[in-house]
């Protein structure tokens, strides 16, 4: 396999005197979709965010997460915003709370590619066009001069995917990309994104609690929980053939994998999950 | 035996600029003993069906009737006792539980309205080690608990009321992955247990296909197709609810992309089918 295009090593972030992310490791490859599983509170979305600086000030990190050969952690804010939206983009779980209610579809899209493209007025339009065409905005012309309030929650999912792909970035950081939408909407969601890290390599970090999900798209898996790694492997070794108990706690919670919860009496009052509210 | 709960041709409105018909003539019964699910996509109607049940909405036209008599609408006045054998359990616990009063004060509150109807005591102790908490908890607040633990306290509270009809919206979807389907067989069991009904209102249909007797599927304020769980599951007929089930990705660890529809809505899933109802 080539080299990573990303690869985060011994990743440690702490709040206070509370590690929320303990020595994960993770490598992106380009073309793949890398899973990152877990519950809430397990710190995927916390290591995701580190990628990208947005994590609050009072965080303490430690590790490294490279890009090519720079270091993120060692960057100082202006450095790191030549690589946010540029090299690393990122979408969110609530399109509504990534767009701007108050900006039109084609400012946001614009305003982006002139910034890190440098291109004019009427090259970026251009480019917005064909961004809003590939990920299946219908009417693309006449979208650019309309809000987000105007779309439709798959639609605008659609539009901040647009967005993050603006200036051709490396990796994608997708955090319950699919999550707010309906399961019919989620579904064209994860078809698009899929085909868009074939057809321009990218490097796709999916943070989901979702498996079905993860099972769909992913290539790689990686499970968290309370801030550490339990497992990883492909897709299929993940699936298939799970070592960690808490791997295999969390498939058979799946109402899929478990018809047998009904006939059982579905017997609720005694989880699998030892110690449910994790380390104290 | 006759029904629990029968709703008849119910119609409900929100009056605007566009009159919006959120509920367009909906027929639904439930016996005693019996799980119904109503599950469809944001906007379908379902949530405005559930509150109309409980009288939180006038109806436009039609009737909802509890053991035959028609439910009064929810006012500023306390609702007659015979009433409170209805129990409503919504999506999200913070905003149904007291933050300010003790988690054991609003089981009381439950079994106060039970007493009152002349039904048999109980403790608050009963109720939280019966959804699987322990009972040295109850003189804690809701801020002290975790989301999971909260929505078992809001289903405690309203089961202590002894209820013969629980109304479930959502009760599930606020919860992590691994805790929903749990959650899900904890709330059939004790409904049953208790010989009470439930409609239990979700978007998620593999959850409901482990838990509902029967299953009514509803698209733009419409029964689009009825009947027992397993049928509609396993063979379902109209084009609305095929498009849903094939939307579902399944945790296989196959790689394999749910079915994506259409962009835009297909006519066909607004039309009716006499023969997709009542499917036994």
């Amino acid at each position: 396999m080539r080299a990573p295009v990303l690869q985060i090593d011994d990743l440690t972030i702490g709040f206070g005197s509370t590690a929320v992310v303990r020595g994960v490791s993770l490598d992106l490859h380009a073309g793949r979709v890398q899973g990152l599983a877990g519950e809430s509170g397990s710190g995927k979305t916390v290591t995701a965010m580190s990628v990208l600086g947005l994590l609050p000030r009072t965080a303490t990190v430690t590790g490294s997460i490279r890009l090519g050969d720079v270091d993120l952690l060692g960057l100082r804010r202006r450095s790191l915003s030549a690589v946010r939206g540029r090299r690393v983009a990122m979408v969110f779980q609530d399109p509504s709370a990534s767009l701007h209610p108050q900006l039109t579809i084609g400012h946001q899209l614009t305003d982006h590619v002139r910034r890190h493209l440098k291109l004019d007025k009427a090259g970026a339009r251009s480019r917005a066009v064909e961004l809003l065409t590939r990920v299946r905005v219908p009417n693309p012309e006449n979208a650019l001069g309309r809000y987000p309030h105007q779309f439709s929650g798959g639609q605008r999912q659609r539009i901040a995917i647009a967005i993050a792909l603006a200036c051709d970035p490396e990796v994608l950081l997708a955090d319950e990309p699919t999550t707010a939408l309906d399961v019919t909407v989620q579904a064209g969601i994860l078809h698009l994104l899929r085909d868009l890290a074939i057809e321009r390599n990218l490097a796709v970090l999916l943070v989901t609690h979702d498996l079905g999900v993860m099972s769909a798209i992913a290539d790689d898996v990686a499970v968290m929980r309370h801030g550490l790694i339990v497992e990883s492997g492909t897709r299929e070794q993940i699936f298939l053939e799970p070592t960690h108990e808490y791997t295999r706690a969390l498939l058979a919670a799946m109402p899929d994998s478990a018809p047998a919860v009904r006939a059982a009496g579905a017997d609720a009052s005694a989880p699998d999950f030892p110690d449910e509210e994790g380390p104290s | 035996m006759s029904a629990l709960l029968t709703i008849d041709d119910l119609v409900v409105e929100y009056p605007g600029r566009v009159t919006v018909r959120a509920v367009d003539g909906i027929e639904l019964s439930i016996m005693p003993g019996e799980v119904l699910a109503l599950v469809g996509e944001s906007g379908c109607g379902k949530s405005s069906t559930a509150r109309a049940v409980v009288g939180m909405e006038r109806p436009q036209s039609g009737s909802v009737r509890y053991r035959g008599d028609a439910v009064p609408p929810l006012g500023l006045r306390r609702r007659p006792h015979r009433f409170t054998a209805m129990q409503m359990v919504f999506q999200d616990p913070n905003s149904s539980l007291n933050p300010r009063k003790r988690v054991g004060a609003q089981i009381n509150d439950g079994i106060a309205a039970a007493t009152a109807r002349g039904a048999a005591g109980s403790t608050p102790g009963e109720w939280i080690e019966a959804v699987g908490l322990d009972s040295s908890l109850l003189d804690r607040f809701p801020h002290q608990f975790s989301g999971g633990q909260r929505q078992r306290i809001a289903i405690a509270r309203a089961l202590a009321a002894r209820p013969d009809l629980i109304v479930a919206d959502e009760p599930i979807s606020a919860l992590d992955a691994s805790s929903q389907a749990a959650v899900a067989g904890l709330m059939r069991r004790l409904c049953l247990d208790a010989g009470a009904g439930m409609l239990f209102i979700s978007h998620d249909l593999s959850v409901v296909r482990v838990i509902a007797d029967r299953t009514a599927v509803m698209y733009r304020g419409k029964i689009v197709e009825s009947g027992r769980s397993e049928t509609i599951w396993s063979d379902p007929i109209h084009p609305y609810t095929q498009a849903l089930l094939s939307a579902i990705p399944h945790p296989d660890g196959r790689g394999i992309l749910p079915a994506a529809p259409d962009l835009e809505a297909p006519a066909a899933w607004s039309t009716l089918m006499p023969e997709a109802l009542d499917r036994s």
